[in-house]
């Protein structure tokens, strides 16, 4: 038992002492997303799709002189930001990554943020917090995310509104940062093109029943109601009782709402409704889905792409500074997502890395047509969408 | 005069008809908990997870009935598969009660030890629920959806105000009065029923009169089995089957059980109309009613709303706060927590 005991600290040590020594040509890079929890079934495909980058980076043979960027996954929940922090913790401490893909919900993001990453000085690349709360937090310059924030959706549905010519409405949204912040956004916006909110209300996702909060919403009235909710949790539940009751029979939907299952649930009855969902389309987008399904996997889950683009974005960042830290990261991703530049898409950041080294500039568009605006977030384009026949028909890209 | 029908349709179609439904729901729910506490003696937690279970083999039964070309013509297929679920969850629990409830009964355990000891049956469910049909929302519900729908309700009476009726909520109703009227014949009319009685009054005088207490027991779990399903199957039906959301009701059956008086049958019920009504109710935006209602000077502008919809789950706990101030047995005089 002692024998054993000592070869395990042994190797331990031996283990220990290895990552130091080869720290010049392995560098850990974490990926910390909602493994568990309410958004698990979309985690492992956004996961896959930021580590298809990082292979894409350590195949081509041109990045760094060599070096070999490790992704080491963490758990954030979604929901428990306690969790996330510790999780996120142990990747800076304990795996000693220089740079974060993650996190994924807006909550858990913002305590990561300022618990973990500000602290340490680690710069993070989130793919999915579309929180506006997040446009402003204290950052020192680490943050950065390839969704938009959800300030930029509020104006977009306040926009397909004002060309409806729709001016009053009623709103209910999940109760979390996500739901809170976007209604906040869409309010403001549709009230300054002269809307009138009748009710904004809102609710608890994964409970027992609604009827309460659509009695209310129903009082209150309007041309039709917008929810801001999840497809698969109390949104629709929401639009569900307003169809029984006949409390509502229009609904303008967030992009959470966006979502098959809800089309094969509710079918016909949501026939004139509408919505917006960040969108991309183009060559870089046909090109991920191509490289994803020659990897196999799921490119067309919600977020592939733009794990694909906040991984990318950091190994090219890495070789803009000419090193792989931190502080490489944190100072050149604005450089490399946005003009002027070579334009780069998915699969050739090969390409990029050659361009970088001998001096030049890059553009990089992958995926999702990445443009960084403000202190570091997406400007992202949405798909204005009406549901006709059961099926989601694009009106229009905003 | 039309003004104060279109007030009455627009109450029910908003207030009355869905907390009706939502409250047999919760009454069901509630009678399984007081059950327990009432004959076992400790607060059962995994019961939201019973009714899970239960519940997701009477899906499992209908799918496949569906695909067997099966039905029940405007009837929910689900009905025809209810016996199963029971069985399943009876199975379920008289196994629970055998490998863990036993030990600790013939320890004398302290009721609060059972109490942690529901929590662990109720992890372990979860995660056999989610394992068997996974932790997404599934759709069984089949036949007819409304017995009466907005817009018929409108282009049928002239009114402005639309009644929707669903069936589901009707079938919740009347199935509720059934199961609650058999619960009541089997414990008022039977020698089994009564021997229940007896043993939840006072445990030692009934041992004394030869009342086989293990015969007690199981008896209990079996119809709490039967409860647990039927409740989470009319739930299901209402919405959707989601093993978290019945995770989630534990708190408003618990508060109804509360309320009602803990160990008393009736009050189980009338604890879960007082939650359903008072959910609905305070939270409702009475300007449409009362716009209906009074003359034209005196309309409100705001909308009346007691308290905001955010305030919903506050409702249930400040009622249960007041009955366990002022009334800690409860509505029916059940046992004090």
């Amino acid at each position: 038992m002692k024998n054993l005991l000592l070869a395990t600290a042994a190797c331990a040590l031996a283990a220990g002492s290895a990552t130091a020594e080869s720290h010049a040509s392995t560098v850990n890079i974490g990926v910390i997303l909602g493994f568990t929890g309410p958004i698990e079934s979309l985690t492992p495909m956004m996961a896959g799709s930021a580590e298809m980058a990082l292979t894409e980076v350590n195949e081509s043979g041109t990045f760094l002189d060599g070096v070999t960027l490790a992704p080491v996954r963490a758990d954030s929940t979604c929901v428990d930001s306690a969790a996330a922090t510790a999780a996120a913790e142990r990747l800076v401490t304990s795996d000693g990554v220089v740079a974060i893909m993650g996190a994924d919900c807006s909550g858990v993001t913002g305590a990561v943020l300022s618990n973990v990453a500000v602290p340490n000085g680690v710069p993070m690349i989130s793919p999915s917090a579309t929180s506006p709360g997040l446009t402003t937090a204290e950052d020192n310059g680490l943050f950065f995310r390839t969704a938009p924030s959800d300030a930029r959706q509020g104006e977009v549905l306040a926009g397909i509104l004002a060309d409806k010519g729709i001016t009053s409405v009623a709103v209910t949204y999940t109760n979390n940062d996500y739901g809170k912040g976007l209604s906040d956004s869409f309010i403001s916006s549709f009230e300054a093109n002269g809307g009138t909110v009748t009710l904004n209300a809102p609710h608890e996702d994964g409970k027992a029943d609604y009827s309460a909060e659509i009695g209310a919403l129903a009082s209150a009235g309007g041309d039709l109601l917008v929810v801001l909710g999840y497809s698969d949790q109390g949104g629709k539940g929401i639009i569900q009782a307003s169809l029984d009751t006949g409390a509502f029979d229009m609904f303008m939907m967030g992009d959470g709402m966006y979502g098959d299952a809800l089309l094969a649930d509710l079918g016909g009855d949501l026939d004139g409704s509408f919505g917006a969902v960040p969108w991309s389309e183009g060559e870089g987008t046909e090109k991920f889905a191509a490289l994803a399904e020659a990897a196999g996997v799921n490119g067309e889950s919600s977020f592939t792409r733009e794990s694909y683009d906040a991984a990318a974005l950091i190994a090219l960042a890495m070789m803009a500074g000419g090193e792989a830290t931190s502080k490489a990261v944190a100072e050149n991703v604005i450089n490399v997502a946005n003009a002027p530049g070579e334009k780069i898409l998915p699969g050739e950041l090969g390409k990029a890395f050659e361009i970088l080294a001998n001096g030049g500039e890059i553009d990089y568009v992958g995926a999702t047509n990445v443009e960084l605006i403000g202190p570091g977030e997406a400007a992202g384009t949405y798909r204005e969408y009406t549901v006709t026949g059961g099926a989601y028909e694009t009106v229009q890209f905003r | 005069m039309i003004d104060f029908l279109n007030a009455i349709v627009a109450l029910s179609n908003f207030v009355l008809i869905p907390a009706l439904a939502y409250g047999s729901q919760l009454a069901l729910g509630a009678l399984g908990v007081t059950l327990i506490y009432g004959i076992l003696r400790f607060s059962n937690f995994a019961h939201g997870d019973t009714m899970a279970f239960g519940t997701m083999v009477v899906v499992l039964v209908t799918w496949a009935m569906q695909a067997a070309g099966i039905s029940l013509g405007p009837l929910p297929t689900a009905l025809l598969a209810l016996p199963f679920g029971i069985l399943g969850a009876a199975a379920l629990v008289l196994l629970t009660d055998r490998a863990v409830y036993r030990f600790y009964r013939e320890q004398k355990a302290k009721p609060v030890i059972l109490v942690i000891v529901s929590m662990g049956v109720m992890f372990i469910y979860n995660g056999i629920t989610r394992l068997i049909i996974g932790p997404n929302d599934q759709r069984f519900a089949d036949g007819e959806r409304f017995l009466i729908g907005a817009r018929e309700f409108k282009a049928m009476t002239g009114l402005d105000e639309g009644l929707a009726i669903k069936s589901t909520q009707a079938i919740t109703l009347v199935t509720a009065v059934i199961v609650v009227a058999l619960l009541f014949w089997f414990l008022n009319h039977t020698r089994t029923g009564k021997s229940m009685r007896a043993y939840s009054d006072n445990e030692d005088l009934a041992l004394l009169s030869g009342i086989n207490p293990e015969r007690v027991v199981m008896v209990t779990w079996l119809i709490v089995a039967a409860l647990a399903t039927v409740a989470g199957t009319l739930y299901g039906l209402d919405k959707s089957f989601k093993p978290f959301t019945y995770f989630q009701l534990l708190l408003p059956i618990f508060a109804s059980a509360i309320v009602g008086g803990l160990g008393s049958p009736l009050g189980a019920i009338a604890g879960g109309f007082v939650i359903a009504f008072s959910e609905v109710g305070i939270t409702y935006a009475w300007k449409k009613v009362l716009v209906y209602l009074l003359p034209e000077q005196l309309e409100p502008s705001g909308l009346v709303q007691l308290l905001s919809t955010d305030y919903k789950f506050a409702v249930s706990f400040v009622i249960l706060l007041i009955v366990l101030l002022i009334r800690p047995t409860g509505l029916f005089r059940g046992k004090s927590v």
